[in-house]
């Protein structure tokens, strides 16, 4: 990440030029000077608040408490640390679960309101969309409800696994799922409205072209409607990837109200809380910082200048 | 037919897992604890248990919940109102003024937008802490207040909707630079601050880990955070260990709590719907 070019303030309002140029001109030798002005206190809060933070991870993960470089060892320090490996293979298969989930399930819904007539369909999205309301804690809080047999709606669901107490419901190997059911609650009605909305883009003659060459639903959504929806399909699953990585309010929350079946270093993002303020050791913990802040960084990268979805002009 | 059928039933079962969880979470407070057990999920109780659950809801702690609801909202509230000052002109420069680095900066508040802000929340910690402002309301809403999102919604707004050629006219008739901003731009840009306040209140008042690390103090919390702590405090997740003392959570209290916590954007989520939408979509530009 390079360091911008920080708009410098310099106080004194632009004078407006004029004559001797044409207009044009004038409009963009004026704005020169105004348009720093204009982003001064964005930039302001972009340096203190976006970069700062990220130069002093980096700072912080090199060196060692009270100064002085140690390059690589905090990252060896925390990759060797015995909880390091089982928090990122948690995350990662709860990415997994979760992504795969999203990329058909989504898609599929999107696909099925689509030929909806338009007051149908909106009020399936209102109901999807509902529940985005309550991301965060409140999500994690509702769930711990669904998932206790003794009273939740879904009781008889969870007695066909033959589940009758939540200590068996939040067993290790669950809460990954339990954690993409929660994130897909809260997530994908806006993603569903964001497909609904690009597939309402496709030109009706395109679809219309394809009937006519006998094409049958199922052949139009594969060959038409999901190619061309792809790129919103892959911002998707990239948002979804940098913002999954970072998990925490989920395990910490669910681990608050098991009593202990949740490790308190399930996720990457609970490990460095836990090293950073339990064992006050804030420079290996930044390594972890940098760890996540580096493949949510990837994921942003590649979307900006692969995907094309952005302007910038 | 047979593909409506089966759409219809995908449809519905789909319908009763994102929906029948909010309906459980709205009947719940209108029932006793063990009635939560013992009678149908959908039963309705009673208005006298919803008032209970109320009354010891907010008695929780000598009203602790209602310090938290009011601390939520002065955090939003503070960092949306920085957010929309910075982000409407910083969107206008970006949009339709030149200066140098103007693209450095977009491509910056980009990916920024993208990147997940958990990641710089250690960082941050470390940052506030060494001037001393852990544990105020600062530490949660100047960080806040960096919106990245909000700046490129606004950049959006203003390259694809304000004419070059009005500004240029006013230009002519004298206006400066500031004038021609705050006389024709900012009136048109009406809806954009609309779209901006939403998502970042959105964002803000479900923000859980900035403030869970920022604050120590109980007292200071937000909502979303005071979540945690009512966690801890409800018999029925913590048999034998209450953590907190003397004072217990039933569960219909629990959940009048989330309800309560998500009233305010869940009534933003009801009434600017549209809005919503809209900025999700422009999220990113079309082609």
């Amino acid at each position: 990440m390079t360091v911008p070019p920080v708009a410098t303030v310099s106080g004194e309002r632009s004078r407006a030029r004029r004559g001797g140029r044409s207009e044009r001109a004038s409009a963009i030798g004026t704005s020169r000077k105004t348009g720093y002005l204009f982003v001064a206190l964005y930039v302001v809060l972009l340096a203190l608040f976006g970069i700062a933070p990220t130069v002093y991870a980096i700072y912080l993960s090199v060196t060692k408490v009270g100064g002085g470089f140690v390059w690589g060892s905090n990252f060896t320090r925390a990759f060797q640390d015995f909880r390091f490996l089982p928090a990122f293979e948690h995350v990662a298969e709860y990415l997994a679960i979760w992504l795969i989930a999203e990329a058909v399930l989504i898609v599929i819904l999107a696909l099925m309101l689509h030929p909806l007539s338009r007051r149908t369909s909106a009020s399936f999205r209102f109901l999807f969309y509902m529940p985005g309301a309550l991301a965060g804690s409140a999500s994690v809080l509702v769930w711990l409800f669904m998932l206790d047999p003794t009273l939740s709606p879904w009781h008889f669901l969870l007695s066909l696994f033959g589940y009758s107490q939540i200590d068996l419901v939040l067993l290790p190997s669950h809460l990954p799922w339990i954690f993409a059911i929660m994130a897909f609650w809260t997530g994908a009605g806006g993603w569903i409205v964001v497909m609904y909305g690009a597939l309402n883009n496709i030109p009706d003659e395109l679809l219309e072209a394809a009937r006519l060459d006998g094409a049958n639903a199922l052949q139009s959504a594969l060959r038409i409607k999901i190619p061309l929806i792809k790129k919103w399909i892959v911002y998707m699953l990239i948002l979804s990837f940098a913002g999954g990585t970072q998990l925490f309010v989920e395990p910490q929350l669910v681990g608050q109200a098991s009593a202990g079946l949740v490790s308190n270093t399930w996720s990457p993002n609970q490990l460095a809380y836990y090293i950073a303020f339990i064992n006050d050791n804030f420079n290996e913990a930044a390594a972890i910082s940098v760890t996540l802040l580096i493949l949510g960084l990837l994921g942003a990268t590649l979307l900006v200048w692969r995907t094309r979805l952005f302007e910038i002009s | 037919m047979k593909w409506r059928v089966v759409t219809l039933i995908v449809l519905l079962a789909f319908t009763a897992f994102f929906f029948v969880p909010i309906i459980w979470v709205l009947l719940a407070p209108t029932k006793t604890d063990t009635a939560l057990t013992s009678s149908g999920p959908f039963a309705f109780g009673n208005f006298s248990n919803f008032f209970h659950a109320w009354k010891a809801l907010f008695g929780f702690q000598s009203g602790v919940m209602r310090g938290w609801l009011e601390n939520s909202a002065i955090y939003s509230f503070g960092g949306v109102s920085i957010a929309i000052v910075a982000a409407i002109p910083a969107g206008y420069g970006l949009a339709l003024t030149q200066f140098i680095g103007r693209k450095t900066l977009l491509a910056i508040t980009l990916v920024t937008m993208i990147m997940p802000a958990t990641a710089l929340v250690l960082p941050l910690f470390l940052e506030v802490n060494s001037v001393h402002l852990t544990d105020t309301p600062w530490s949660v809403i100047l960080p806040f207040s960096f919106f990245p999102f909000g700046v490129y919604l606004c950049y959006i707004f203003f390259s694809s909707t304000i004419p070059r050629d009005l500004l240029a006219a006013a230009r002519v008739d004298g206006c400066n630079e500031w004038g021609v901003f705050r006389y024709i731009a900012l009136p048109l840009a009406r809806p954009v601050v609309a779209l901006v306040a939403f998502f970042a209140f959105v964002a803000d008042w479900n923000n859980y880990y900035l403030p869970f690390v920022m604050l120590s103090t109980n007292t200071k919390l937000p909502v979303q955070v005071g979540l945690e702590y009512l966690i801890s405090s409800t018999e029925a997740f913590n048999p034998g260990n209450p953590g907190t003392g003397a004072q217990l959570v039933q569960r219909p209290e629990l959940a009048l709590a989330i309800v309560v916590a998500i009233a305010p954007v869940a009534i933003v989520f009801i009434f600017a719907q549209r809005t919503l939408v809209k900025g999700m979509l422009a999220g990113a530009t079309k082609e």
